[in-house]
């Protein structure tokens, strides 16, 4: 199995990185370039951006931001928001992405998840589920989408997802620790890499949801503090988790 | 340094082209068979589907072109999906023949987790490169692994990688920066 791996997520709207409480009160807190490379620096193993407006105005800057990422940033990226047609998801390829996320647009229409992937192979096809109570959630996470969450995990590799990455909606921004009850279901039933998110508070939820997962996603407590990342890593490695060496 | 990377309208040619633009070659995406032929380095990216790729290979030219640099003894690389329809043929789309730049097939990957995503070690190197890949290749012209996966493989004048050096932060750049010295 390759490493584990860490993955900073930024929000990004209208070309910028903002930060807001689910997706309310967005304030400006960065260029997306300058942050992806700085995480880079600091030993990112792939990096998420999510245009979290999703306007065609932002769509078109989210493009953009994913051809400047690209220039400037030599790990991999996903790219998620917006993405509804495999035109979408393949502009955003030719960019400089290596990934795209869907979302609401699968659960409204799950053939495009086949769609994506017959085109642009598995490995670049992310399905981005959030979830409570072990239901799914749609439109960042506004709506019930009347589904079961280990469920759609199941349809979604059927259909020739890649990768899961997984937000437990009750977890996130609240430094609790990882829905680890959760990951270890999906771990059982789906044999895709997952992506863990919503929960990270200290390395030592991080290293307890590598344990199950495949990567952790890291998004507001980055965001409070980025330089955080470095120090992780370290606090990582001393808990054994076998982290890359970036140099 | 001219390299010249085969746009045959899928893959990830633009992170190819910066990442050789980055170390100061000068990369030109190569729809037509005569850059293929000519350029100091040819390179065969890839990501998406083999029975595409071979497609839009074909229907450009670039196989040709590809098979004729390499029997002229002219530095190749491919590319993950680059490697694997460089070899006779790959289990992908039900089957397909590929370029036959070296002996060997791809075949799925039969592990814990596929796609097989992240960074991970190459023997007898020990640094790490970034993966993301379904489907492995299988061939005797293999010279370095990773967890048992063909990652390198040499054959006459054609290089394969499994990884992708375009997205392997510094130890990606050395790598690439070894392909040129070559040339």
């Amino acid at each position: 199995m390759p490493l584990p791996r860490l993955i900073p997520c930024l929000d990004v709207a209208n070309g910028r990185v903002v930060k807001g409480i689910r997706f309310k009160d967005l304030r400006d807190v960065g260029d997306p370039v300058e942050l992806g490379a700085a995480y880079s620096d600091a030993g990112a193993d792939e990096l998420v951006f999510l245009d979290v407006v999703a306007t065609v105005e932002s769509r078109a800057s989210a493009l953009d931001v994913a051809g400047r990422v690209a220039e400037q940033v030599s790990i991999p990226f996903t790219f998620g928001g917006g993405i509804r047609t495999v035109e979408d998801a393949t502009a955003v390829l030719e960019a400089g992405a290596d990934k795209v996320s869907v979302n609401s647009a699968a659960l409204a229409r799950p053939q495009l998840i086949e769609e994506l992937a017959s085109t642009l192979g598995s490995q670049a096809v992310v399905v981005a589920i959030d979830t409570i109570a072990g239901r799914v959630r749609s439109h960042a996470a506004t709506r019930d989408a009347v589904r079961d969450t280990v469920a759609w995990a199941s349809e979604c590799e059927a259909r020739g997802a890649g990768e899961l990455l997984v937000t437990s909606i009750d977890r996130d921004g609240t430094r609790n620790g990882y829905d680890l009850e959760l990951l270890a279901r999906l771990r059982d039933t789906v044999s895709l890499p997952v992506i863990a998110s919503g929960g990270a508070g200290t390395a030592a939820h991080v290293a307890a949801a590598l344990d199950v997962s495949q990567a952790a996603l890291l998004a507001s407590i980055l965001h409070e503090q980025p330089a955080w990342l470095a120090r992780l890593r370290d606090e990582l490695r001393a808990l054994g988790v076998a982290l890359r060496h970036a140099a | 340094m001219k390299v010249a990377i085969c746009a045959y309208g899928a893959g990830n040619v633009r992170s190819v082209e910066l990442a050789f633009r980055r170390l100061g070659a000068e990369p030109c995406r190569a729809e037509r068979a005569e850059q293929v032929r000519t350029a100091d380095l040819a390179v065969l990216p890839g990501v998406g589907s083999a029975g595409l790729a071979m497609a839009g290979m074909r229907e450009r030219g670039l196989d040709e072109a590809l098979l004729d640099r390499v029997a002229a003894g002219r530095p190749t690389l491919g590319i993950c999906l680059g490697l694997q329809i460089a070899l006779d043929e790959t289990e992908e789309d039900g089957g397909v023949a590929g370029l036959g730049l070296l002996p060997g097939r791809a075949v799925r990957l039969r592990g814990d987790r596929v796609p097989r995503i992240g960074w991970a070690s190459v023997e007898p190197s020990g640094e790490a490169f970034w993966f993301a890949h379904s489907y492995a290749a299988e061939t005797p012209a293999t010279t370095a692994t990773s967890e048992g996966i063909v990652a390198v493989a040499e054959y006459e004048s054609f290089l394969g990688v499994q990884f992708h050096p375009e997205k392997s932060g510094a130890a990606g750049a050395r790598f690439l920066e070894r392909c040129l010295s070559r040339v």
